[in-house]
């Protein structure tokens, strides 16, 4: 075999300094994490105008007895099922014109209101002002989504991260009385609550509580039990770091993308959930307006009189296709990974 | 070789049982004896399945061993119980260095969290300063960036971030260190720098390692002394000369037999040892020490003819 022939060592030089610190600096700046978070959520235009949305919709409804034009249950029925009208301003289909025998009039002369009455989304059959109808709605809905968020994560997170923490018999029998409570429809549920309770807010948050929080807690467990053998969660037991720690520290965040995707599915459901009720009865009782019997009532009168079912449907589409792009760009700005 | 003799670490007829009862019980380590001493670099080798990560992670008792006594410094610490101060003092005085660079590193904690987690927890540092300059010279000392503190892994290369893995371990102080497979995931050309600084920390603090790998020549260049698993048994156990020169067992002398070597000429002709793994295992063999200092599983004729 040929030998290789020897080279001095003198012959070899260094390429580069043994200084390889300089050799070895990242370039771009440092921030806290939600310094990071921050960031990576507003350079995603779409989530910042989601959130933009979902924000002033909030606002409207915590501040909605000083928004509201009119009381949302204070009937008129001389006023009833008048189209939307906003101000003077001759828009078509917001200037109080109504279709009717093929022409075209003014509904707010024909019923004899005095000047200087406006109802900019219209009124319902009873003569209530739609738009405050729907401001206090939206409220009553986003009251049951933020409720049913808090179930979620209140009792489903911690449900299934000890689940799937603890495993073995633990696991066994919280999984038996997750597959309990998950078998009883929660329509059944509500129907049931009825005999002890009043339909209202009370019975579909507390039927909500009892069942909404089941899909949580098996994702949970599920990520739970692939997290725990990662060597990043054995390291900080070799360090002696206790459960709980691990929990919040380890856990949680790595949880955060699927906690943040299933809220954004639990939300919509929750809303629709609650409207569903209504719109068969048994959800908020009259006079009280959900987003759910607005769309009843709306729905009855759609072919003649559709600006009554439009308003509340846009505004749940709204909702549903905010919370959910709002969703994504969270999941994307708490990890550090995602590229911007 | 340390040169007083004092072991660090003693393991006594461990064993580490799995779904213990069931159908599909796994007896992952099966009755294993020996002991470290205090300075050495201890290597554990063998195939995938053999226990011998499992073995690691029951001395620093990430399992509850089944039977045995592990004892460390002369106590035994294989009963302890989470949570106890005996418990928390342990924590501190052994720690381990995994394989994947990258999954032993939270993904969603900067470096400064993840190196000092170990100084939170025992509360090591009185203040934030105190703990940002600690983090600085563990950094230091595993030839990192301080600036690198505010980064998340993500942004690190395979032998850096296992750069990080080590330092994590050192801020605790711990005497003794369990490397699982510390360079199997990283590239070759990184693997030497990680181990080059392994054996630098090791002079400069006086560390005792436990070296897990399946790398024969790598573990030969890091380990003073070398056991061989097989299947749950340490089927060899000598000084990494010996165990290189004078393979005793046919499993470690098939081992030895597949390292390939750099030279053509060497590998046209190299002949591969079969092992065949139904043969050599009885019940009347143990662990037996057939010559000064080189242990070998065996039964007592087998013995006798190698005394």
């Amino acid at each position: 075999m040929e030998q290789v022939p020897k080279i001095p060592k003198e012959k070899f030089k260094l390429l580069h300094k043994k200084d390889d610190q300089a050799q070895e600096s990242l370039g771009t700046p440092s921030l806290t994490y939600l310094q990071d978070v921050k960031r990576r959520l507003f350079s995603n235009k779409v989530a910042t105008v989601c959130l933009i949305l979902l924000g002033i919709m909030v606002l409207i409804s915590v501040f909605a007895p000083v928004v509201a034009p009119h009381n949302p249950n204070t009937q008129r029925v001389e006023y009833s099922n008048l189209p939307p009208k906003i101000g003077n301003l001759d828009i078509p289909g917001f200037n109080g014109m109504q279709n009717m025998d093929g022409k075209s009039v003014d509904a707010y002369k024909e019923v004899g209101a005095p000047k200087g009455t406006y109802y900019i989304l219209g009124t319902d059959y009873l003569g209530r002002d739609l738009l405050s109808r729907i401001i206090y709605g939206t409220r009553l809905s986003l009251i049951v989504a933020v409720l049913a968020t808090l179930v979620d994560l209140i009792i489903g997170l911690p449900y299934g991260i000890v689940s799937g923490w603890k495993g073995g018999k633990v696991d066994t029998f919280l999984q038996r009385i997750i597959e309990i409570v998950s078998s009883v429809p929660n329509l059944v549920v509500v129907i049931l609550m009825m005999i002890i309770l009043k339909p209202g807010l009370v019975s579909i948050v507390i039927a909500i509580a009892l069942t909404d929080w089941v899909t949580m807690a098996r994702l949970i467990r599920a990520q739970t039990f692939q997290l725990k053998e990662q060597e990043y969660i054995l390291a900080a037991r070799t360090l002696g770091e206790s459960s709980t720690k691990i929990a919040t520290k380890h856990l949680i965040p790595n949880l955060s993308s699927t906690i943040i995707i299933q809220t954004m599915f639990t939300i919509p459901n929750a809303i629709f959930f609650e409207a569903f009720l209504s719109f068969i009865g048994i959800g908020i009782p009259a006079p009280n307006a959900s987003l759910g019997t607005l769309l009843s009532d709306g729905q009855k009168a759609f072919r003649f009189l559709p600006y009554q079912m439009w308003a509340p449907a846009l505004i749940l589409s709204i909702i549903m296709i905010a919370t959910n792009l709002l969703g994504d760009g969270l999941r994307d700005a708490f990890d550090p990974q995602s590229s911007d | 070789m340390a040169d007083e003799k004092t072991p660090i670490v003693q393991v006594k007829h461990l064993k580490q049982y799995f779904n213990i009862g069931k159908a599909n019980e796994v007896k992952a380590v099966d009755d294993i004896s020996f002991n470290i001493y205090k300075g050495e670099t201890f290597g554990l080798v063998g195939e995938s399945g053999s226990g011998k990560s499992t073995t690691g992670r029951s001395i620093i008792r990430l399992y509850n061993p089944t039977s045995g006594q592990i004892l460390f410094e002369g106590d035994d610490i294989s009963k302890i119980k989470n949570r106890s101060p005996r418990m928390k003092q342990f924590r501190q005085q052994m720690q381990m260095i995994f394989q994947d660079p990258y999954a032993s590193l939270n993904p969603r904690m900067k470096v400064k969290d993840i190196i000092a987690e170990g100084l939170d927890i025992n509360g090591l540092t009185k203040n934030d300063d105190e703990r940002t300059q600690r983090v600085e010279e563990l950094l230091d000392m595993v030839h990192l960036n301080p600036e690198h503190m505010s980064r998340y892994p993500y942004e690190f290369s395979g032998g850096q971030r296992q750069r990080i893995g080590i330092a994590r371990a050192l801020a605790v102080d711990p005497q003794f260190i369990i490397a699982d497979e510390p360079i199997s995931a990283l590239d070759v050309s990184i693997q030497a720098q990680v181990v080059n600084l392994l054996q630098d920390i090791q002079k400069q603090r006086n560390l005792t390692y436990m070296f897990i790998a399946h790398d024969l020549s790598m573990v030969k260049y890091i380990s003073d002394r070398i056991a061989v698993m097989y299947s749950g048994k340490i089927v060899e156990l000598a000084s990494s000369d010996e165990i290189y020169n004078n393979p005793l067992h046919p499993y470690t002398q098939s081992l030895l037999s597949a390292i390939p070597v750099p030279d053509p000429e060497v590998e046209k002709t190299r002949e591969r040892i079969d092992f065949d793994h139904k043969k050599h295992f009885s019940d009347d063999q143990r662990l037996q020490e057939v010559q000064p200092g080189h242990f070998l599983y065996c039964n007592d004729e087998q013995a006798t003819k190698y005394r």
